[in-house]
């Protein structure tokens, strides 16, 4: 039977590297994902046919857990993609962290238990990295929801703080892996478990709301090695190859976005960006703000032979995806070039933006990225900025004391005339100020992006 | 299993999976976080081992549970919104053609 198990572990990993393969193409994308799922089927079932197995707790966990998630991914709305990612991350960490957690316990609860140092070592790195992926991923969560302030949360002595626990963390870890049966180990193991979990929150509240992409993707690479440890803590291939394979693949994807925002990974760890310079540097704002009237601004559209759609979270906030489908359509009918302009980390998730157009059935020609856009932007007659803010701010291109001084934008200040929708003149998601707003091309339309959307839609089938 | 072994294993797996995401385009990037997303949660494998052949203490079997409440979420919920959010990638293609 065991002969029977291993071979079909074989074959789930065999599934999820071609499923993960074939993810990496948008033709193949669906397939991709629906293998590596039968891979994860194949897999649990194997897993269940170990002799000797108690089903009772399995099924009533399966069926709760499936419940829970089914309902989650169906429910949630296109819009908060980005946080129901992180939030099931955090629970395959928080699974991790609890398979060290009880395998540590059986070794206990079993009189003259013996454990293998591997196992110990990997106990402590699934505990870990479970805790810190569990934790920093409910607050990744809590931040993209906005159910806690987006801004980078920095204290005096945070450093120092976090170089304690680490500290601490370090001792119980070398303690604990010496003796792992002493009395004292047990209270260090308990003591680990805390101290990862504290470390998660501290190490994601610094970093802004605007790099949550990347730490998403960087925590999902931890979620990975995670299930990875518990793999060595239970001699389990399939646990380390599926494990590894995410590890290694965020880590991947988590460089690429860093590249797109022309930042490293060690300045979105540590700067607590977006805190301190609020300000945008010394460069204190010229000329005024123009409002605009959307009466105003269709007379604008309606005479424009080329308009390009920026859009950012702002969009998918107000759910205006159709309206601009719409919008867009109406302005082709019209005669004008329609395109959709798609910055690379706009939105709060990289590819966030496409995912809402492609649900609004806007056509995949029509879409264009940053660096396709850029050299033909001054000959576009109306750029309308949708909710985006930090992709189009022309200061990362001007103002070398900004925070984002050196990102690369999409330069919509280049084009004859950009219309800005925004609610209000809040700062972006990084609380950075934004000059384009004050710029002589620039007219602000203010108010809900859909209902100025809408309002532009009747305006044009009215006429 | 031989830890040599297994610790080949593991170093293979992460080449494979640094050649695996070269070069993807950005639109895929969610959809991909998403899908390996739900692939971590292989940890149901151990969530499951540690249900079915806990000791019977009750802090054994509470581990368990929630071990594999929690894994089953991730596996779940993973691959779901993952085909949510692509099954509106085929339409559009679908449209194209």
């Amino acid at each position: 039977m065991n002969i029977l198990i291993d071979l079909s572990y074989i074959v789930a990993s065999i599934l999820f590297i071609f499923g993960l393969k074939m993810l990496g193409k948008p033709t193949t994308a669906v397939r991709g994902n629906q293998i590596s799922a039968i891979g994860m089927l194949v897999a649990i079932v194997a897993t269940l046919l170990y002799s000797g197995m108690d089903y009772r707790w399995i099924i009533v966990g399966l069926v709760i857990g499936s419940g829970i998630g089914a309902v989650a991914a169906i429910r949630v709305p296109m819009t908060s993609m980005p946080e129901f990612v992180a939030l099931f991350n955090g629970t395959g960490g928080l699974a991790s962290l609890l398979v060290g957690w009880s395998e540590y316990n059986k070794f206990l609860s079993t009189p003259d238990g013996t454990l293998e140092v591997v196992p110990v070592v990997a106990i402590f790195l699934a505990v870990l990295i479970g805790g810190v992926t569990f934790t920093g991923s409910m607050i990744a969560y809590a931040k993209l929801a906005e159910r806690i302030d987006g801004k980078p949360t920095l204290f005096t002595g945070q450093q120092a703080v976090n170089a304690l626990i680490v500290a601490a963390l370090v001792i119980s870890g070398v303690f604990y892996i010496m003796n792992p049966g002493a009395g004292l180990s047990q209270i260090l193991f308990y003591i680990t478990v805390v101290l990862s979990l504290v470390l998660g929150v501290l190490v994601t509240i610094p970093i802004g709301g605007a790099d949550m992409p990347v730490v998403i993707s960087l925590l999902n690479s931890y979620s990975g090695l995670a299930g990875c440890a518990a793999g060595f803590v239970i001699s389990n291939t399939v646990l380390i190859v599926a494990g590894s394979l995410v590890g290694a693949s965020g880590i991947i994807l988590t460089s690429i976005m860093c590249k797109a925002m022309n930042r490293s990974l060690a300045h979105v760890l540590f700067s607590g960006f977006g805190a301190a310079s609020s300000t945008g540097g010394g460069s204190t704002e010229t000329g005024e703000v123009k409002p605009i009237s959307a009466e105003d601004a269709y007379y604008v559209l309606e005479a424009a032979s080329s308009v390009v759609f920026v859009p950012g979270y702002g969009m998918a906030v107000a759910q205006a995806q159709h309206a601009v489908r719409e919008l867009g359509d109406l302005l082709e009918a019209n005669g004008a070039e329609v395109k959709y302009a798609v910055h690379p980390v706009a939105g709060r998730m990289p590819g966030h933006m496409n995912v809402l157009l492609a649900e609004a059935n806007v056509p995949y020609e029509q879409l264009v990225e940053m660096d396709d856009i850029n050299p033909i932007i001054s000959s576009v007659d109306v750029c309308v900025v949708i909710g985006a803010n930090d992709v189009v701010n022309p200061g990362a291109r001007e103002d070398e004391s900004s925070a984002i001084y050196g990102m690369p934008i999409i330069n919509v200040d280049l084009a004859r005339t950009c219309f800005v929708l925004k609610r209000s003149m809040r700062a972006g998601f990084a609380g950075i100020e934004n000059p384009l707003f004050f710029k002589e091309n620039t007219r602000m339309l203010f108010g809900d992006a859909k209902e100025s959307i809408t309002t532009l839609v009747e305006q044009f089938k009215s006429s | 299993m031989d830890i040599t072994l297994l610790l080949f294993t593991f170093v293979l797996a992460i080449f494979l999976g640094f050649e695996l995401i070269s070069k993807v385009p950005s639109q895929l990037h969610t959809p991909l976080m998403s899908g390996s997303n739900a692939i971590s949660g292989i940890s149901i494998v151990g969530a499951l081992l540690a249900s079915g052949l806990s000791s019977d203490t009750t802090l054994g079997l509470i581990l368990g549970l929630v071990a594999v409440i929690c894994a089953t979420i991730n596996v779940v919920g993973g691959y779901l919104v993952t085909d949510r959010m692509l099954s509106m990638f085929k339409t559009r293609e679908g449209s194209q053609k």
